[in-house]
């Protein structure tokens, strides 16, 4: 079932396309990725989403409510956390929340999710003196405040440390796991990579692709390569009569083998067999960074 | 709307030290004017009564609610609006107009407790007389001050960013200053001036706040240009009004 359908959307700002022709469909709870780079209308699109930007053209449902006739309704149904958009510094992290709750009919209870985002210790906290990374987590709890069905959660991570950013992961993941469809929006390949269970790779305000991560990888060749300096010499006939290999070439003492699936597994086990031990293993795989730009043509962010 | 009003009561009481400087001014002059003999002394401009009677208080008062109007409310309005505090708001069901009722309610608490700051310091300092009519007296007030607040809103509007709001807000709290008679008593300026004085909500309000000082009922045409004032910028207000 489809919670969101966005249908060949426009936005231009005076002189500049910022969303051209952009459609996707956001699938009841999933984590849905809108990935590219900083500029590409990510934040237009999800702003169009969320009812803060009328588009020029286009059709836009979320759950089965139309963001720009009906505000009120919509603001029900979907949680925002947005990117530019803070609290007083003076204000407690408790007030915070419980001045949210009351502006929705039947909010969430605010103490309980308060300790949900892990923010229990600093209910008394004042906004400007908590960490980046807590703020964010605050800011979660604002947007899950209302009982939403669905949450657009904005540039989550920028300016986070790795630790804080691993930690907002996974709360994303728990709100997922609650039932709360999230639209996540984001130009780190990795979190992507790691979170959304499928995604549009968008570009210059243009789709460039929509897909599973994995998908998105496949679609570029999705090909796994291994290097390794074998303990005793190796056939290549040996490692090419495996269905998971591709290709055998040689790099000084290094042999390189490419293929797909579980392509490490297999050709170590094969190894072993041959009771040769593969040193110095190393795996690469295609990542998502490595679709982004195959797909685009460019350098992700 | 009932939170909003007890949250931002709070944020403002937490920079106490900041409200109460705004306030210190008005109270501090009534005690400094009020020492020069002059000034105590009955004046035939003011029909024999002494400067310090009402004419003082009530240009305090002035000022009092100018520095809230102008200063204060653009201020918080404005870097809320630079912060996205009201976009974060905006994301919500509440209505946008909750908030700025409740920092309307918030600002004329804060000019009241200024007023009436000046009026208890001129009491107990001077000898200055409480407003006769004191009913009348209110109604001004909160006629005057809601008018003066609507116009801070209507700044608040147009300021770009937080730190252009009182920049503006003191440009035009200068003019209103002269044309209520802060430098030049209205009953001195030339005719021309005294009219534009007359048309400029703060004229009416000085002179209307004089008149329930000495027990009358204020005239009808000072509630008049008042509350069209009021009507004016409030219309304003809401229509510039913007969240980011």
């Amino acid at each position: 079932m489809n919670v969101i359908e966005v249908e060949n959307l426009h936005k231009r700002y005076k002189d500049q396309v910022a969303v051209d022709d952009v459609s996707f469909e956001v699938r009841a709870g999933e984590i849905f990725g809108i990935l590219g780079p900083n500029g590409s209308g990510k934040t237009t699109t999800v702003e169009c989403v969320s009812g803060l930007r009328i588009p020029d053209r286009g059709v836009i449902r979320v759950a089965g409510i139309d963001p720009v006739r009906e505000r009120d309704a919509l603001r029900r149904v979907l949680g925002v956390q947005l990117q530019s958009a803070t609290l007083p510094e003076k204000m407690k992290v408790g007030e915070a929340l419980d001045l949210y709750a009351s502006f929705y009919p039947e909010p969430a209870d605010w103490r309980e999710l308060l300790e949900r985002v892990g923010l229990g210790a600093k209910r008394d906290s004042m906004v400007g003196k908590i960490s980046g990374g807590q703020r964010q987590r605050l800011s979660v709890a604002l947007a899950l405040v209302g009982k939403p069905r669905i949450t657009v959660l904005d540039e989550l991570t920028t300016g986070l440390d790795p630790q804080a950013r691993r930690d907002t992961w996974e709360l994303v993941e728990q709100v997922r796991d609650s039932g709360v469809t999230v639209v996540l929006v984001t130009h780190f390949m990795e979190e992507a990579q790691r979170l959304c269970d499928r995604m549009a790779l968008i570009d210059t305000g243009r789709i460039v692709a929509t897909d599973t991560p994995a998908g998105l990888i496949e679609r570029v060749g999705g090909g796994k390569r291994m290097r390794f300096r074998p303990s005793a010499p190796v056939d290549d006939a040996v490692l090419l009569a495996l269905p998971e290999v591709t290709g055998v070439t040689r790099d000084g003492g290094q042999v390189v083998v490419t293929g797909t699936g579980d392509l490490a597994v297999a050709v170590t086990l094969a190894l072993t067999g041959l009771k040769i031990v593969p040193g110095d293993l190393h795996v690469e795989e295609t990542t998502l960074d490595d679709a982004f730009v195959a797909l685009t043509g460019r350098k992700s962010a | 709307m009932k939170k909003i009003l007890l949250v931002e009561t709070r944020l403002l009481l937490r920079d106490w030290a900041a409200i109460l400087f705004a306030l210190l001014l008005p109270v501090l002059l009534v005690v400094g004017l009020g020492q020069i003999p002059d000034l105590r002394k009955s004046d035939p401009n003011f029909g024999g009564e002494r400067f310090v009677d009402a004419q003082l208080p009530a240009q305090m008062i002035l000022l009092a609610l100018l520095t809230v109007s102008f200063t204060m409310l653009p201020n918080v309005m404005a870097t809320y609006r630079e912060q996205g505090v009201l976009r974060r708001m905006s994301t919500t069901p509440v209505h946008p107009s909750r908030l700025l009722g409740a920092q309307l309610l918030i600002s004329l608490c804060y000019a009241a407790f200024g007023a009436a700051a000046v009026i208890f310091t001129a009491w107990l300092v001077l000898g200055s007389a409480i407003p006769a009519q004191f009913f009348g007296f209110v109604l001004v007030f909160l006629l005057g001050s809601a008018a003066m607040l609507a116009l801070g809103l209507v700044i608040a509007s147009i300021a770009p960013n937080a730190k252009t709001a009182p920049t503006i807000g003191t440009a035009v709290m200068f003019p209103l200053m002269f044309l209520a008679g802060m430098w030049v008593p209205r009953e001195v300026m030339p005719d021309a001036l005294r009219t534009a004085s007359d048309y400029s909500v703060v004229g009416p309000f000085i002179n209307a706040m004089r008149d329930t000082w000495a027990g009358d009922w204020p005239e009808l045409s000072h509630l008049a240009v008042m509350t069209a004032g009021l009507a004016l910028f409030s219309a304003l207000a809401v229509k510039l009004f913007r969240w980011e």
